[in-house]
């Protein structure tokens, strides 16, 4: 792996477009940033897995422990603050530990 | 769910069942393997670590889909396991596997995390399951080859162990034909992914002992399964209801009269199909579900059973499902 570990994290903005594009082009559906992705989204909750890894991937993020929960998954918005929770530590840009 | 407290120890009997020596060998089996070097220490309820020597006696063959998910399972559960395939490729993806599929368990409620986790080990070779209590096999649903599987198993362990046959549709009885202790096999039939189905489905065979069928109950009572005893038959109960009708539906989409998609819509909406025929088919695994059709339809006679030639068509192009990234649908994370 050759991630940056200082990348700049992405705007709110951006992380809700990225994840927009990614569920239309899963579910080949528009999505609402609000909308529950499984309760009236009807997505399995065994899709919220690959959206765990694309976070991960797309936002060089781990999410792990208490985060590792359905809630943090429900909408677009719910991730997308979780990846700037994720990504918060490094936005000072000191790069040390 | 709820987080598992010692004091209620729903694996007490089936450690009571086990609870006699410890593994022997289990340097040698570690020996060269890549998993020695970051050996996880086995955690126990307690915090007692000598006194409690249980752990790694269940062996698992086959490091497929289900023989991963049935080890992640396990290791969940606090159980060691010992995972048993003839390609180290697959093994040296197991860790991986299992790590990805205990967090998807966390992300779904099937775990809290803070579970003790098992001990994963792994063998290219039968024989370092002789110290097994029980064992899982999980390989290839062709008969001939889990015949010869088996056989090779009971030549290794010790008499009166357990030997649990993992398969959707082969009748156990027919199984059971070629070991000279047949009483000590039974079936059960794991759901995909079996770390999030708490059903499964156990087939006891015509000659099936009981202390087989206590040992199997121990074992999925201590794996928080829920176990639904049936009678010996091709394809059992689901396999016998659902593979003819994942076959309709892809006949449906073969002639033409609907997507794939549409026919999942419809299944879900108007007849309240979880997941839909065909993303169940693609979960189960399309050659998978051949091999299944092949093995009802050679026992039962049923043309319907008979897989279809889209079906076979898929199987040839390798779209093999979710495992493979694409069967009825694409996927563009395939899941362990």
């Amino acid at each position: 792996m050759t991630l940056s570990t200082d990348r700049t994290p992405e705007s709110t903005g951006a992380i809700e477009q990225n994840l927009l594009r990614y569920l239309e082009s899963r579910t080949r559906a528009p999505w609402e940033p609000d909308r529950d992705l499984f309760t009236t989204g009807g997505l399995s909750s065994l899709f919220a897995m690959e959206l765990v890894v694309h976070l991960e991937k797309s936002f060089d993020v781990v999410i792990m422990g208490t985060d590792l929960r359905l809630d943090n998954f429900r909408t677009v918005r719910a991730m997308t603050a979780l990846v700037r929770r994720l990504q918060a530590p490094r936005a000072g840009g000191s790069g040390g530990a | 769910m709820e987080a598992r407290h010692c004091t209620e120890d729903p694996t007490a009997a089936y450690r009571a069942l086990i609870a006699d020596e410890p593994l022997p060998g289990r340097d040698e089996l570690y020996a060269g393997e890549t998993l020695s070097a970051r050996r996880p220490q086995p955690r126990h309820c307690g915090g007692s670590v000598t006194d409690d020597q249980t752990t790694a006696r269940l062996a698992v063959l086959g490091a497929g889909v289900m023989g991963v998910g049935i080890a992640t399972l396990a290791l969940g559960h606090g159980l060691g396991v010992l995972l048993v395939d003839v390609d180290a490729a697959k093994l040296d993806r197991a860790p991986i596997d299992v790590a990805t599929q205990l967090r998807l368990a966390q992300l779904m409620g099937a775990r809290s995390g803070e579970e003790p986790i098992g001990e994963l080990a792994t063998s290219t070779s039968v024989h370092d399951a002789a110290a097994a209590t029980v064992v899982i096999e999980a390989i290839t649903e062709v008969a001939e080859l889990k015949s010869k599987v088996l056989v090779e198993l009971s030549d290794v362990v010790r008499p009166g162990t357990p030997l649990v046959s993992n398969t959707s549709s082969i009748p156990i009885d027919e199984l059971a034909e070629s070991l000279a202790r047949p009483g000590e096999l039974v079936g059960t039939h794991f759901m995909n992914p079996p770390y999030l189905i708490e059903t499964v489905e156990v087939i006891r065979g015509a000659r099936t002992s009981e202390a087989t069928m206590a040992a199997v109950t121990s074992l999925l009572a201590a794996l928080d399964r829920k176990a639904v005893v049936v009678r010996d038959a091709p394809g059992f109960v689901t396999s016998r209801i659902l593979h003819p009708m994942i076959n309709d539906a892809v006949r449906v989409v073969q002639a033409g009269t609907a997507t794939a998609d549409a026919v999942d819509t419809l299944m879900q909406g108007c007849l309240g199909h979880r997941t839909g025929p065909l993303r169940t088919a693609d979960l189960i695994g399309l050659d998978n579900l051949v091999d299944s059709l092949r093995v009802l339809h050679e026992r039962t006679g049923d043309e319907g059973c008979l897989p279809c030639e889209l079906l076979l068509a898929k199987v040839r192009r390798g779209h093999l499902g979710r495992k493979s990234g694409r069967g009825f649908y694409r996927y563009e994370e395939a899941l362990p």
